[in-house]
This record gives structure tokens, sequence and C-alpha cells, in this order.
């Protein structure tokens, strides 16, 4: 009972459940439900990044047809839904009331019969303005005469947002440089850059007046985390809300936190007494929601003998308006002080603080689990450019100093305990694959023609899975997450969860989960989730955490099921339970495995009125709550090969190799599905995606016109490999994936424009490595994006 | 004013706005909601349809000028419970994750198809640039033409 | 979804027709393709409060020989202009730009009219017609006027069809030892130009007897090189001359920095597609 042609019980490469409703068009997304008598809001925004509102007058747009109610901030303070808190620990405005604080900012809302007239309804709104000084340059916002943007907050005299968080060792890292042999220095910014999922963000709000029951229509990455913010921020009862994410057109991190345009939503229908749907549209996707990065970093880096020894990272983050990143609560800085990566450090230290900017809100992670990735772009830029210096093959400089196989569990400088890998074998894997030698025998052909050829690096390690409750909390709730089975009488059952998918298969891989661990065929594992009225509690699906907490929830339960189906396979084989043995699918007798019971007849007994062993309920199901003992930590090694047009410098990544180390693969194929959509997203961050703003504080960037996604065309044939080291406490020996190549591919792309750029003697571009950028390199003028 | 479409085959009466983009058009009025919008500035490709057998941004046309041209949506790709096989192909290959990109991507590649049976992979990289996919990378996308040109008569079903 | 503001909306069954109602609709608009009209309307950049919608009017989208001339009716379609073997035999720069103009789902529906009316500075087909000395005919009330590319453009987004006009062709005379073609640098696929540029050489006994160079992004119109154009008549195509005339380019051209690029990269990017486009149009002219 292992496999029938191409559909494996258990893991392996199944075709996805889900897939049969949308190749047909019968996805189930939020602008897709209508229901009876429901109306649509639009959201009138700052046209300006700093600005004092004098004045808001509605009564045009209330006297346009069609238009039933205009919401501005006096509004909701009568409704006590004038502000709201932020994931972490700051609060925002669902709509300006005294002043805007960002370009694209929320100040009133209009509920109207269409989406049209909503949107006439906006062009008739008359705000009063007057224009503050912005603060666009988060270097310069703790300057003593930078203007003051969180005004709204007791005691904030300056624009610090957080206070400096360290971690590592000053002493002994300041030891390390002083014993070193070759010392590099970089400032390296990683930009501000979006999620921006195809699907935009949106509500629909349905509050019953009669009942006090809210139902909200909402794709988003954390139903249960939701449900109990806006208990808290609406004062009504948790348990008289309900959120149903239907599908999701992707998340990648953007539909994590609660957006003010939610806050309206269900304010408008409290207010209108019907359903009312907001879909914001891209430039409020672009303009408003969840950006990701944006961290300035200047970092020192050293060798001694051959061997990185030493790293100091110092950190200004720009969390723009609000403080509203996302992160466990302990780490202001997300996970950020992984920055030790892969190598066997003697010493660390990371230093971050971060200020308020006239900015969109967010730091959201755009496929990576808070700040690793800006972590891993540091210091896989750090060690190429230390490797420059030292004039060695920058694999060479990484297999001198990445930690050995026999050193795990192995505690970082900065506090990590990294679970397993062997490192030296999945890079030699990547050289394979690449033909690292013939590349760079090409290479040095090429050069002397006067081509630009470039090979990067990049090795990253990732803790994801959050996690422990003893280390990680947001807002307060634990990250674990429920998950709880049900097997039918029929043989069939049903699994619910706390993740909700994006994309990432759910249906699929946690039905194998199952299978694999009962015996069940995966076409019959129903998985539910995403709605809160039918799933366990938990916080949901970001930071690849998935796999590595519902996974390990899901194989727990199928276990504790699996034990219950023991007792009651004794009972019926008139045995002791401790006589059975298992294999896929069945209980048999040790020593005799024809006598045995399958998952099916014991599912029959547990349901029938035949007799169960003594103080045995009746039925065949288990809840569970899994808590992380640790993070897992997956790894990889890519490398880009990139071409630059000499003239015109423009950058082509001509081949991509990433192998990865996720430990054991459930669904390989869904597993390279991700890999895949992250290193187009990887492709995007490293040459094209961008959110700048002008001195004015005006976005630059707000549609797909000018936030350029990488197509079709730029995305090379990934090549992919792997290796798997399982992962020793994760109980199906899994580790997080969906994030790795997001996380990876920047730096080995930038490194490789570095590279191929070398004859020119150019040691430094920031990204996103544009014509432009890169031809400003050339000519000696890098500089950071704006 | 009253516009009439023939949507697959059928044809579609309402009376709207002038100004109803033909995405809206197709629905609100028959309900087909399997055709997605992602942008405001027909850069993204979620919306395509076909129009007259070309595949069209259904974002960037009025609903009014579509009258008297026939609109093909995925609704229509499958007949009498055969799927067609470049759906068939998307399911082999891992060809979509959230699937909002999928019925534009069937369109437009559907169309690549009926004018080109068989593409190369840089041909299908061109046909499909004008569509944004987030998450799958593309190349199970490719992958999944192939598939349904190497498969064209195959007998499908999901 | 962005949506338009609200306007009237006719279907055109003449040229005549259309041409009265704009007469006749202060604020009408012509609308063709609709890919640039429409995303404007959407943003509401511009709202018109009726469209003329000329779709029905086939007999403005051919491509046809006429004579010594090739006729584009106004109403061909960007994928019409790429599969024209036609046009790909005398003047291949079209082909050129049409694999880089949006992408493919767009050019199903883009036209020529559309994007020559558009008048937006980053227009390839603006650059393709300059180069190729083109011509445009534009139909009034009181009949047709023909109109040269280097007089067609008066400013950004504005052109020399006048109120209750339609431009209804480009013409462009086929001469013998011609070649032409057109380079590109995007941010991406799909996206307008950083800068592009159309080139068309005529060679005859070994030397170039007339040149005609137009440049896309790196001003407020399009940019005829006249001057590049000057030095290059009663030469024999070389690399240093292609050098000299890139170097024109760079310095007549007049960029506007923007999330594209600034000043001093586009001026380099003027040059060396000038260079690029010279030396691939004289490969053509000469094989
Ligand atoms: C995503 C995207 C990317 C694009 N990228 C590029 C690119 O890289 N390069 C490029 O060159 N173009 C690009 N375009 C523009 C595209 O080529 C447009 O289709 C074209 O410029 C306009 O043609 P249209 O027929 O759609 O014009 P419409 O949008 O219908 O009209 C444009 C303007 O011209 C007027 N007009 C149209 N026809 C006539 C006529 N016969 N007489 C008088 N006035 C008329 C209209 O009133 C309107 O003002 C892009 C468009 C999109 C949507
Ligand atoms: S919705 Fe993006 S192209 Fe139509
Ligand atoms: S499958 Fe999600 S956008 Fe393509």
């Amino acid at each position: 009972m292992t496999a029938v042609g191409d559909r494996p019980i258990g893991f392996g490469p199944l075709k996805r459940k889900e897939d049969a409703r949308f190749i047909r068009g019968k996805g189930n997304y939020l602008d897709d439900i209508r229901l009876p008598g429901m109306v649509h809001m639009a959201i009138l925004r700052s046209p300006f990044a700093h600005a004092k509102i004098n004045s808001i007058d509605t009564s045009a747009a209330l006297a346009l047809p069609g238009v039933a109610a205009v919401i501005t901030a006096k509004d909701l303070e009568t409704l006590g839904l004038a502000w709201m808190p932020t994931i972490s620990y700051d609060t925002q405005a669902v709509l300006a009331g005294d002043k805007v604080r960002f370009q694209g900012q929320e100040v009133a809302a209009v509920i109207a019969i269409d989406e049209y007239i909503a949107r006439d309804a906006l062009q008739l709104i008359d705000v009063d303005y007057e224009p503050l000084p912005a603060v666009v340059n988060a270097r310069k916002a703790l300057d003593e005469d930078a203007p003051l943007i969180r005004d709204d907050k007791d005691g904030q005299l300056d624009n610090l947002a957080s206070p400096t968080w360290e971690a590592g060792d000053e002493e002994s890292t300041d030891k390390a440089f002083a014993e070193a042999d070759t010392i590099v220095s970089r400032d390296i910014i990683y930009p501000r850059c979006h999620p921006a999922p195809l699907e935009t963000c949106g509500m629909i709000a349905d509050f019953n007046p009669e009942t006090g029951q809210l139902d909200l229509y909402n794709g988003n990455q954390a139903p249960h985390a939701h449900r109990t913010v806006y208990a808290h921020v609406a004062g009504l009862a948790e348990h008289m809300i309900r959120i149903k994410c239907n599908d999701i057109g992707g998340g990648f991190g953007n539909k994590v936190p609660v957006y003010p345009g939610y806050v309206c939503a269900i304010a408008g229908s409290i207010v209108a007494g019907v359903p009312v749907k907001w879909i914001e549209d891209r430039s409020e996707n672009l303009m408003s929601t969840g950006f990701a990065r944006d961290y300035i970093m200047k970092s020192d880096i050293c060798a001694k003998d051959g061997k990185i020894t030493g790293l100091r990272v110092d950190v200004i983050a720009d969390h723009g308006a609000f403080d509203s990143t996302a992160q466990p609560t302990k780490f202001p800085a997300g996970f950020f002080h992984i920055v030790c990566g892969s190598y066997d450090l003697q010493a660390s230290h990371v230093k971050v603080k971060a200020v308020y900017t006239n900015k969109a809100p967010g730091g959201v992670a755009y496929r990576c689990s808070f700040r690793i990735t800006e972590a891993v772009y540091l210091v896989e830029r750090m060690v190429e450019a230390l490797a420059l210096e030292m004039h060695i093959d920058p694999i060479d400089l990484r297999m001198q100093s990445f930690i050995g196989t026999e050193q795990f569990p192995y505690e970082t400088t900065t506090g990590w305990t990294y679970d397993s890998g062997d490192y030296h074998k999945t890079m030699r894997v990547a050289m394979d694959i690449a033909g690292y030698e013939d590349l760079r025998q090409e290479q040095e052909e090429k050069r002397a023609r006067g081509e630009l050829m470039g090979i990067g690096i990049s090795f990253f390690t990732e803790g994801v899975g959050a996690g422990p409750r003893k280390h990680m909390d947001i807002l307060g709730l634990a990250m674990n997450d429920g998950a709880d089975l049900r097997v039918h009488p029929s043989g069939k059952a049903v699994v619910s969860l706390s993740a909700q998918t994006q994309g990432q298969g759910h249906e699929t891989t946690f039905a194998q989960i199952v299978a694999e661990e009962l015996g069940i065929p995966p076409e019959d594992v129903e998985v539910r989730h995403g709605d809160t009225d039918k799933s366990p509690y938990g916080l949901g699906t970001y930071g690849s955490r998935s796999t590595p907490v519902s996974g390990a929830a899901v194989a727990v339960v199928s276990r504790k099921v699996r034990d219950k189906a023991r007792a009651i396979a004794a009972q019926m084989l008139e045995t002791r339970p401790e006589d059975l043995a298992w294999e896929k699918g069945r209980w048999y007798v040790k020593g005799d495995p024809s006598v045995g019971a399958t998952i099916f007849d014991i599912t029959e007994r547990a349901y029938s009125g035949d007799s169960l062993p003594e103080g045995m309920e009746g039925g065949l199901d288990a809840q569970v709550i899994y808590d992380p003992p640790n993070l897992t930590y997956p790894y990889g090694a890519y490398i880009a090969v990139v071409d630059v047009d000499p003239e015109t410098a423009h950058v082509t990544v001509r081949r991509f190799i990433a192998v990865d180390d996720c430990g054991v693969r459930i669904n390989p194929m869904i597993v390279d599905g991700q890999i895949h959509g992250g290193l187009a997203e990887g492709v995007g961050i490293a040459l094209m995606e961008v959110i700048t703003f002008d001195e004015e504080g005006n976005c630059l960037n707000g549609s797909f016109m000018d936030y350029l996604i990488p197509t079709a065309l730029e995305c090379p044939d990934f090549e992919l490999g792997a290796t798997v080291t399982p992962c020793p406490h994760h109980p199906l020996g899994a580790k997080g994936v969906g994030e790795s190549p997001n996380v990876g591919s920047p730096p080995a792309i930038v490194n490789a424009v570095i590279d191929a750029l070398q004859p020119l003697g150019v040691n430094h571009v920031d990204m996103p490595c544009t014509p432009a950028r890169v031809w400003a390199a050339m000519q000696g003028n890098a500089a950071p994006p704006q | 004013m009253n516009i009439s479409i023939n949507i697959n085959g059928e044809t579609v009466t309402r009376d709207v706005e002038p100004r109803t983009l033909l995405v809206h058009f197709i629905r609100d009025t028959p309900g087909l909601t399997g055709t997605h919008w992602g942008c405001d500035t027909s850069n993204c490709g979620a919306c395509v349809v076909q129009m007259d057998g070309q595949p069209l941004k259904s974002c960037t046309a009025l609903a009014a000028m579509c009258e008297g041209h026939e609109i093909r949506t995925v609704e229509a790709l499958e007949v009498d419970g055969k799927l067609d096989p470049i759906q068939q192909g998307f399911h082999e290959k891992h060809a979509l994750q959230c699937g909002f990109c999928t019925p534009g991507m069937l369109m437009t590649t559907r169309a690549l198809l009926d004018e080109n049976p068989d593409p190369t992979e840089a041909e299908i990289r061109m046909a499909i640039s004008g569509s944004i996919c987030r998450c799958t990378g593309y190349q199970n996308i490719v992958a999944a033409v192939r598939w349904a040109a190497e498969n064209a008569e195959a007998e499908v079903q999901s | 979804m962005q949506t338009p503001a609200r306007f009237d909306y006719e279907r055109a069954t003449s040229l005549q027709g259309a041409i009265a109602s704009l007469k006749e609709h202060e604020d009408s608009r012509i609308i063709a393709g609709g890919h640039s009209l429409l995303p404007m309307m959407k943003l509401r950049l511009a709202s018109p409060t009726r469209l003329i919608d000329i779709n029905d009017l086939t007999d403005l989208q051919y491509i046809r020989e006429e004579g010594d001339e090739i006729a584009i009716g106004a109403l061909t379609r960007h994928v019409e202009l790429l599969k024209s073997e036609l046009l790909a035999e005398h003047f291949p720069l079209f082909k050129d730009a049409e694999l880089v103009i949006a992408d493919p789902v767009v050019r199903n529906r883009g036209t020529i009219g559309g994007s020559l009316c558009q008048a937006d500075a980053a227009e390839d087909l603006s650059a393709v017609c300059a180069a190729v000395k083109a011509t445009v005919v534009i139909t009034g009330a009181d009949g047709t006027r023909t109109v040269p590319m280097d007089q067609f453009h008066l400013g950004p987004w504005t052109t020399a069809v006048g109120e209750g006009e339609i431009l209804t062709e480009v013409r462009i005379a086929k001469r013998p030892g011609g070649g032409s073609a057109h380079e590109k640098v995007e941010r991406r696929a799909g996206d307008w130009a950083i800068a592009a540029a159309s080139a068309a050489v005529w060679i005859d006994g070994g030397v170039i007897t007339d040149a005609g160079i137009a440049l896309s992004a790196v001003g407020l119109t399009t940019i005829d090189l006249t001057r590049a154009e000057e030095l290059l008549r009663g030469q024999p195509p070389s690399e240093e001359l292609f050098e000299q005339a890139g170097a024109i380019a760079s310095e007549d051209c007049m960029p506007i920095p923007d999330s594209r690029g600034p000043v001093d990269y586009k001026r380099h990017l003027a040059g060396v597609l000038t260079k690029r486009a010279l030396r691939k149009a004289t490969a053509r002219a000469l094989s």
C-alpha cells in the first residue's frame, strides 16, 4: 500500500487536489463572493506624505446618487474604531483625523451601490490639507531638525521607532577583528520592495444587527489571530466573529497584517446594516499595504588564516509611519540575528534601530521569516566581498568557513541552535550541476574578449517554523498550531488546520501526511482550513511555518489516532498492543504478519456496536496543539550565472542553480514549485522590484507599470537539485522551504553581477540591478536607491 | 445602454453604463468569475479572455466595444466533462499554485496552441510575457504548454 | 480596480460619421485599440465625455503596396505589423519594434494610428515611422491632407491631427538599397523604453545616399536626429561613422530623469542604440 501509478499513498509527487477547481475557473476568491444586498466601499487616500488635515467636506460625495455613506475619522471615533493596534504593539490610525503621515494613507471611506459610483464619489470629497515637511530618508529621521511624525504618541519626541536592539557580543567581536588578517567593510542596502500577490487585499464584512454576528470574508494568512484582533478593536465577542478565507490569490506576507481598510469595511457594515465589500486596487496595494525590507546596513567582516572569523552589523530599519513590522514580540528586528549564516564564526555583534519615516508602514516578510532575507543578503554579500579582497574563490572561502556536519546541533554566536546540516555536500552538489570549473573557464575566455559574464554564489541558512512558545509569541499569542483529525466510519478522514493556504498546496500536502501516517489514500482525506468556525486555533501561514508547525501537528494528531487504532486492533486480534507492529495502513501481529487489521477494519470497529477496550470512547479522532521544540533550519547552495551587456548594462540571468536541503520532502513536486516561484521573486528583487520615493515622499512605484515583476522572459529555466538532511526534532524530519528561494537568490544574482563587473573594478552595487544602476556602477558611481 | 455580447456561445444582455469594462461585464452578468483582474494598468494578464479567438486583456476593453464579437472565457474550456488538454497540462505539470493567474494563462496559451500547435519554449515564454504569475516562476507553465502540445489528442479527464 | 469616469459611447459606422460626431461633441475622442486611452481613463488622467469607437471601420485596417509606396491603414494592429511579410521585406525595423512593444496580448489590440496619435515620447512606432520618413494621411470633413512625420508631433501628446480629424493612413516610400533596424533597452519585457533608436539607411554604390534616425523616450517628443542624418549622407558606412552618429545622438537628445534612469545614462543609451541600429540597418541594406 504505497503507491498507485503516480498517486502515492503518503509522500511523493502527488498531483494537487486543489487544481480541479482552479483550472476550470471555479476558484472562489474574495471578489468572486456576492452576498445579497451587498454594497461597495472605496477609500480616499492622502496625496501628501505629511500634511495637516484642516477639514474634510463630504457633502458633495454624499449627494451623489448611489452613495450610501461616507465615513471619516470622526465617525470612527464614535464607534470606537479610530485607532487599531499593529502587530508590533504600535497603534495605527484607521482613518487619518488630524494629519496624514504617508502618501496613500486612508482618509475617508465611501459606501455606494457599486464600485464605479464609490470611486466617482472619492473625487467629490474635499479635503483641506496643509502640507508639512516630510521625512523620507531614514538616515535623516533622527536629525535634530527632522519633523516629528508621531506626535500622536505620548512622550514621543523624535522619530525613533524602537530603541537599539542588540545580539551577539561586542567585546569578543572587537577581539576577533583585532586578531584578523583581512577586514572588509561595506554599506549594504536591502531596498524597500513589496510582496504584491496577484490578488490584492480586501474584505467583505457582514454584520447582523439582530444577532450581533459578524461574518468576515477576507483572504488573510492568519484568520484566527485576525479574529482575536477584531474582537479587541471592535469590542465584539470573539465567538460571534467568523472569518472565512476562501481561495487566496497569493500572500507572500502581504496578507499577514490587519489593514485599516478591513476595519473600515467592518465599520461600514455596522453603519449601513448590509454586507460591505472592499477590494483594494493595485495602487492601493503597492502604496499602502505591508511593504518588505528597507534595511540600511553597515557591516564589517573579517578573516584569519583563510577562514571567516567575525561579523559586525549596524542597521537602521525604516519602518514607515507606523510600526507594523511582523515579528515575534521578543525580537524587534525579527530573526535578523541569524546573520552569522552558515559559518562557524568566532564572534559577531548586531545592532538594529528602527525609525519612523513618512512612508507606508509595513516591514512584513516578503516570503521570508522575519528579516532572515536581509540577514542572508548581508552575510552573503559580505562573504563575497571578503573573498574578492582575499583573492580567493568565493566557494573556497565558504568551504573553509562552513559549520561542520559534526558540529550540529550548533549554537551560533547570536544564540540560535541550528538543528542539522551537511553544508559541504550541498555546496558540492550545486557545483556539479553548475559545472563550476567549466563556468570559470568560460568566464575567463569571455573576459579576454571583453564580454561581461558573472558567476555568483549564495549559501544560506534559515530558521523557520516559528516557534517554540518559550521563545516567541505575536501580540501575546503563542505561535503554536492546532490540528484536528476525524476518521469517519467509512474510512474517509477530515483534517482541520489553523494554517491557511495561499497556493502552497496544503490540501494535498497535509492529506499526504495523514496518508503517510495512517495509510488512508490522500484523495479520501479532506483538508479544512481558513474558516475560524471550522478549524482549531493557530497562528497561520507565513514564515515557512506551515510544514514545520502545522505539518508536525498533523503528523502528531495522526499518530494519536494510530495509537488508538492500535489498542482497538489489539482487541480485535485478541492480543496486546505492544505485540502489534505497524506497516502503512495496517496493524499486524509481530511474528505473524498475515494476521492484522487495516485502518479501515479498525475504523469500522471504532464506530460499530462492538465492544472497545476498557474505558475507551468510540469513534476515531484526535486533536492536538503543536508546540515546536525549536525552529527548523533549511539551507541551500545557489549559483547564478549572469551576462551583462558591456554597453547598455542590461543584466540577463542566464542560468540559476538551486540546491535546497529542506529535510524530508513530503511532496517533492510542490517543493520544487515553491522553489521556482521564490527564485522568480529573487530575480525580481535583484533586478527590478523596488519601491522608491521622491523628496516629497511621493511613491514612484505605485502601479505594475513601475513596480516591475519578472515575466517568463526574465526567468531562466531553473536548475534544481536536492540534498536531504532530516530535521532531528520534527516528527517527519521536514523543514520549511517556501521562503528559502526568495531568501537565498538575491545575493547570488547580485554577487554574479559584481563578479561580471570585476574587469571594471566594481566591488559594490545595491539592488535592484536595473540597467541604469548597473551602468552607474560601471562608471564608478554606484549609488543606493532613494 | 443595453449591451449584448456572445459569451461562451450564449448571448448575454444587460443594461449597463457605457464605461463598464468587459472584465466586470463578464464577472457580473453571467457571473463567470473565473476571469480575474490584478492591476489597473493592463500589465498583469489575470483578465485575459479570448475575443474572436485572440487573447484580450478584458480590463482594457469596454463591454460596449465587444458587442458583435465572440468572447470565450476559462469556463468554456471544458466541454461535456472533458478537460481541454491545456487544462490537463496545467494539472499534470503543477503549473499553478494560488491559481489566480491560471485562467488568463490558460486562455493565452490555448490561443497560442491554436495558432502554433508545436511551440518552442521561447515561443511559449514570449506568448505569456504579458501575464504575471507570482507563484510558479513560469517554468511549469512552459512545461504544461509543452505537455498540451504533445498530448493534443489525448483523451483527458481530471 | 480603478474605473473610468462616465462618458457616452458610440460606435462609428463610417469614417465621415465619426468625423462628424467628433466635430459635434466637445471633448469627444476616438477610441481605437484603447490600450493607451483606457488605462489613462481608469487612472482618471483622461476623462473624455464621449468615445467614438472606430473598430468597425475595418477598411482602415490594411498593409498594402500602392505603387512605390507601402500604405498602412490607421486601424492596423501591432500584431499585423509584426507578421506582415511585406513590411519584413521592405522595412524590417517594424518587426524589430513589434517584438518589443508591450506584450503579445496588448499587440493584438493596439493600433498604429493610436500609437502615433497618443504621441507619447516613449512610443516606439513614432520613431520607427520617423526613421523611414513616413507621411501620415489625416482625414477631416473636407477631405484629406498629408503630413510628413517630422511635422506630425507638435509637442508632448499633441499631433498635427486637428479637431474633427482622424488619422487614416501611414505611407512609406519604397526606395532601393534600403535597410532599417530598431533597437530598444527596457527595464523588463513589456515595459516602455528607457531609450530606443530607429534607423534607416539607403545605400547606393557603397555610399549612404540617405538616412533616417529617430529616438524614443529621450525627450519630450520623438527626436529626429537630423544632424546625424546629414553626417551620414554621402559617406561610405563605417564603424567610425556610426560612432560619430551615436555621439550626436547622445548630444542631441533631451532626456528627462525618471525611474527608468538618469539623464547621463539615457544619453549614453541613445548613442549606443543609434550606433547599433545603424550597424544593423546597414548590414540589412547590404545583404
Ligand atoms: C501594458 C502596455 C505596455 C505598452 N508598452 C508599449 C511599448 O513598449 N511601446 C509602445 O510603443 N507602446 C506601448 N504601449 C502602447 C500600445 O502600443 C498602445 O496600444 C498604442 O500606443 C495605442 O494604440 P491604441 O490603438 O490602443 O490607441 P487608443 O488607446 O485607442 O488611442 C490612443 C490615443 O490616440 C487617439 N487615436 C487613436 N486612433 C486614432 C486615429 N486613427 N486618429 C486620431 N486619433 C486616434 C485616441 O483618441 C487616443 O487619444 C503599451 C500599452 C500597454 C497597455
Ligand atoms: S487586470 Fe491586469 S492586465 Fe487586466
Ligand atoms: S499561480 Fe499564483 S499567480 Fe500564478
